[in-house]
């Protein structure tokens, strides 16, 4: 068996962020597309933290752990806003949230 | 070849089995695509938010295998501890019944579908191209120095995480609290009834 190189982490992180990336594109579920955000945001921490081992030292780990609060501190604001949103609209779905159109 | 990427020889490093091995990589990161195609695809949003927890413990066991303890345990308590709970609570919020009988997918998922493909064949390429550059790099590294010393001084040692926070990153771990606070505020008058 080969060896598991920076590569393959890379490959795996690349899937996940596509599969996010058609999350956010196609789905209707605002809270579902708040999840495919996660997905992205956890692709690219295992990017981070794979460069850092490659490396050899903690700045990657590091900007891991600084992307994670930002990914709390959106997803609070973010449900914030969807919660607000839903005692207004009722709805729930991306394509009918189109206030700002009026 | 370097002794931190290959798995043989990391038995010298931890001390005991080998922990990196090839069947646990392909096991987690089969897992983690399983649980990424799951949640994007599941109609309860339920589901959903289940098989991201999936992904994202399995993404946790590959920053172990990638010698981020640390990582790994603030993935586990901040993303499957805390985000996912927040998630579960809005989802039984706002869950309406006709939420689950629409359509999953908007009118344009067509073109969403190409633009990711062609996201990936981006990926690909760089990947193809760039294929010597990535492990090299981390070759040269090692070269010549002790793996025993490398290993304890730069994996996985949380007081080595406490010194770069409050000496190199000082700055940025403060503007990081002051980005929470400014997102705990902005969440508590965003659900307020009257604003």
């Amino acid at each position: 068996m080969v060896p598991i190189t920076t590569l393959h982490y890379l490959v795996v992180a690349a899937a996940l962020f596509v599969l996010g990336v058609i999350g956010v594109l196609t789905r209707r579920n605002v809270v579902i597309v708040l999840m495919s955000i996660e997905l992205i945001l956890n692709a690219v921490n295992l990017n981070l933290v794979a460069f850092s081992h490659m490396w050899g030292n903690l700045h990657g780990q590091l900007f891991a752990i600084f992307v994670t609060v930002d990914a709390a501190a959106e997803a609070a604001v973010g449900l914030g806003i969807l919660i607000a949103f839903f005692r207004n609209k009722e709805t729930i779905n991306v394509d009918e949230i189109d206030l700002l159109k009026w | 070849m370097n002794p931190i990427l290959n798995p043989a020889m990391n038995s010298a490093l931890s001390g005991g089995a080998p922990v990196a091995t090839p069947f646990f990589f392909y096991m987690l990161s089969g897992l983690a695509v399983i649980g990424g195609i799951l949640v994007i695809t599941r109609r309860n949003a339920v589901h959903s938010a289940l098989a991201l927890i999936v992904t994202l413990l399995s993404v946790a066991g590959l920053y172990l295998m990638l010698y981020a303890p640390f990582v790994a345990g603030v993935q586990i308590i901040v993303y499957a501890g805390g985000i996912m709970v927040l998630f579960l609570f809005v989802i039984m919020l706002v869950n309406i019944e006709r939420a689950s009988k629409d359509r999953r997918f908007n009118r344009i998922w067509p073109i969403g579908l190409v633009a990711a493909c062609t996201l990936m064949g981006l990926f690909v390429s760089a990947f193809v191209k760039g294929r010597a550059l990535f492990p090299d790099r981390g070759m040269a590294l090692s070269e010549g120095s002790n793996t025993q010393e490398i290993a304890k001084a730069l994996y996985g040692e949380v007081n080595r995480f406490g010194q770069y926070t409050f000496g190199q990153y000082t700055f940025a771990f403060e503007i990081a609290s002051l980005l929470l606070l400014v997102a705990i505020l902005g969440a508590v008058i965003m659900t307020k009834k009257k604003i």
